[in-house]
């Protein structure tokens, strides 16, 4: 007879895996949550313009096509057409980084990654950090660094919006004689067209919009495991009855 | 005994006479399904080689429908998962039940193969029950790691370079040997071609005659239980054991509640968290192989990981190599190394249910210590936890005759 207490024992061996290995955190920075909200549609659509307006210049996103974003995202044929197809005809294409990737190669060293599956790679927490990142930095070719990843090609785009930021880092001496150099925090040097809450919202829907096109199915099967589930459960209620009349004879 | 029908055009018996007469239906499902007798005492232990057998059905179905998609080609691979996962109808639920499954596999398997501790299922007379379970064990260890290999990702090739190294450190023949396995100087499309061939059709069929095999002998001996006594040694006059009930209808109508019960565990995986926060989808493998860039930290799947820490734990590369086969095949001995005169643990002396108790804390943090990166504390953990998994095999045959144990009854308890 399968028991409360064993079901209840199966779930625990289901739990002993909900403690999850996190993401290696780049740089070893602290990282602020990106808190994005996955079901709010607003978000995405915000998102998916940011995207196409300050991202797609260089990074493809070529898993995704313009029609799956339109159908998820509540966006017509014409309104994909007129605002978010730079370098599209149709809207069964993918999205494709409109600077060659030779070019992007010559010029920074490295061809700037697809972003598909950006979000799931790394995190959302990542990427959320790494666009919030970028400080002024005299030694790098492009004038910036990036607290999240260090040593990045990337060029800080979004600075018309944020405007420039220096961080300050102290350097502690270890017992061993080894120097940990700590990040203190960031400096507003001169200031964007937005404030640093616009910006926060601005970077968070776009990375809520990464975070969708990296599985753009999640919400469907979020909903479509509810309705698995209650058809288990009712089945599960069944056989139990079935169950419980095969075995009344059993002593 | 067939019988050919004398009057030639007066068929009697109908259509499953007709067939009965050619092959022997009645009398097969009668043998393994309507009059195969186990024990009324079955406890939820015993649930998990039904639930194992699901597992391997739906592997078997999901791959075929992935199979019909994904390209096996260093160049497409990756490509072609997130083409199943975006493009083809379904695609994604049929990627996340295989990917999900071969988890859950792991976990039903580790499960039925505790069950046969707790209970003494691999003593006489089942001992090639047990060894060929073993060997089902690591054929499905074979077929998860090439399957692992398929969707091209960084964790998809640094896993496998990882692991395939390994057998470098065997002397003399190593190096060649490595070579034979990628078919290559370093892991590349031939390999990715290969493994694919091992995945769908070589290891699956060796799987699945494996399996056909195991329970042909479990019908032969009968099952055990959880009071690890006979029940053929008490028959009927009817000859059916007194404390045994039909394999169906009595159960498999408990077997379909564990089995729903079990779906709804793993649809809540697949539906609601797909991924296991990295454990069952590792997040680095959402980036396709980089041959150029070796990940910060490589970590096989979980169900790899506890063999994998006692092989990290040891500093020398062939003795690694020699202590983790060991670690995988040591189980496979357990019907000689177990020399207590009880099998079902309920009658067994403190000392055994002790030495099982720490035996599978040991598991699970060998388990844990294996997807940490190897600091030298958790190696020194490791190095502690991987003696006593070895001491629990090596020192069975003293301490489980010493071990007091409690007379066994006569029938079955089943208490309704």
């Amino acid at each position: 007879m399968v028991k409360f207490n064993q079901i209840a024992s199966l779930l625990l061996v289901t739990a002993c895996f909900a403690s999850a290995p996190g993401f290696a955190a780049g740089g070893g920075a602290q990282m602020e949550h990106a808190d994005i909200d996955p079901d709010n549609i607003n978000s995405l659509q915000r998102g998916a313009a940011n995207f196409m307006n300050y991202c797609s210049g260089c990074h493809s996103a070529q898993y995704v096509r313009y029609k799956t974003i339109g159908n998820d995202l509540d966006l017509s044929d014409e309104m994909l057409v007129d605002n978010l197809m730079f370098n599209a005809e149709k809207t069964f294409e993918t999205i494709q980084a409109s600077m060659p990737a030779d070019d992007a190669a010559r010029w920074y060293g490295t061809t700037p990654p697809d972003l598909s599956l950006m979000a799931r790679a790394k995190g959302v927490d990542h990427v959320y950090n790494f666009l919030k990142g970028f400080y002024i930095d005299s030694d790098s070719p492009t004038g910036v660094d990036n607290l999240q990843l260090p040593g990045t090609s990337m060029p800080h785009v979004l600075w018309e919006l944020q405007g420039y930021q220096a961080a300050y880092f102290t350097d502690h001496e270890n017992e061993d004689g080894s120097v940990t150099t700590t990040f203190e925090g960031f400096e507003q040097l001169t200031p964007g067209s937005m404030d640093s809450e616009d910006f926060d919202n601005f970077v968070r829907d776009t990375t809520n919009f990464l975070a969708y096109v990296a599985e753009p199915i999640r919400s469907d099967r979020r909903k479509l495991g509810v309705w698995v589930l209650m058809f288990l459960t009712f089945f599960l209620i069944l056989s139990r009855m079935l169950k419980k009349q095969i075995w009344k004879d059993i002593k | 005994m067939a019988r050919i029908e004398a009057e030639v055009g007066k068929p009697q018996g109908g259509f499953i006479k007709w067939i009965d007469d050619r092959f022997p239906f009645t009398a097969t499902m009668k043998y393994h399904v309507t009059e195969y007798y186990a024990a009324k005492n079955f406890n939820i232990w015993y649930v998990f080689g039904v639930l194992a057998f699901v597992v391997l059905f739906m592997q078997l179905f999901t791959g075929i429908f992935l199979t019909m998609n994904y390209k096996p080609s260093a160049a497409e691979a990756f490509a072609s998962v997130e083409y199943i996962m975006r493009d083809v109808e379904w695609g994604w639920l049929i990627r996340y039940l295989h990917s999900t499954g071969a988890s859950f596999f792991f976990i039903i398997v580790y499960l039925h193969m505790f069950r046969a501790m707790l209970y003494g299922s691999y003593k006489k007379p089942r001992e090639l029950i047990w060894v060929i379970g073993m060997l089902i064990f690591l054929v499905l260890m074979a077929e998860a790691f090439a399957g692992y290999l398929l969707p091209w990702g960084q964790m998809s090739y640094w896993g496998a370079q990882v692991i395939i190294s390994l057998f470098g450190a065997i002397p003399w023949v190593g190096d060649a040997l490595v070579e034979i396995i990628r078919g290559d100087y370093s892991i590349s499309d031939i390999t990715l071609n290969r493994f694919f061939a091992l995945h769908v059709i070589a290891l699956p069929l060796a799987l699945i005659g494996l399996v056909f095999v195991h329970i042909v002998a479990l019908h032969e001996v009968g099952s055990n239980n959880p009071d690890g006594i006979e029940i053929k040694k008490n028959k009927g006059p009817d000859g059916v054991p007194l404390d045994g009930i039909a394999f169906h209808p009595y159960h498999t109508s408990k077997d379909l509640v564990a089995i729903i019960i079990f779906l709804m565990i793993f649809s809540s995986v697949v539906f609601f968290a797909p991924d296991m926060g990295g454990y069952f989808l590792e997040h680095a493998n959402f980036e396709p192989a980089n041959l150029t860039a070796t990940p910060e930290h490589i970590a096989p799947v979980w169900y790899f990981t506890p063999f994998y820490a006692i092989l990290r734990a040891v500093p020398d590369k062939l003795w690694g190599f020699i202590l983790f086969g060991l670690s995988v095949m040591l189980p496979l001995f357990l019907p000689w190394l177990d020399r207590s005169r009880v099998k079902s643990i309920r009658y067994r002396g403190w000392i055994y249910k002790s030495a099982l108790s720490i035996f599978v804390v040991t598991f699970l943090v060998l388990g844990w210590l294996g997807t940490m990166p190897a600091d030298p504390m958790y190696v020194l953990a490791a190095r502690i936890f991987a003696v006593i998994y070895f001491a629990f095999f090596i020192l069975m045959p003293y301490y489980t005759v010493i071990d007091k144990t409690k007379p066994v009854p006569e029938r079955v308890v089943y208490h309704g």
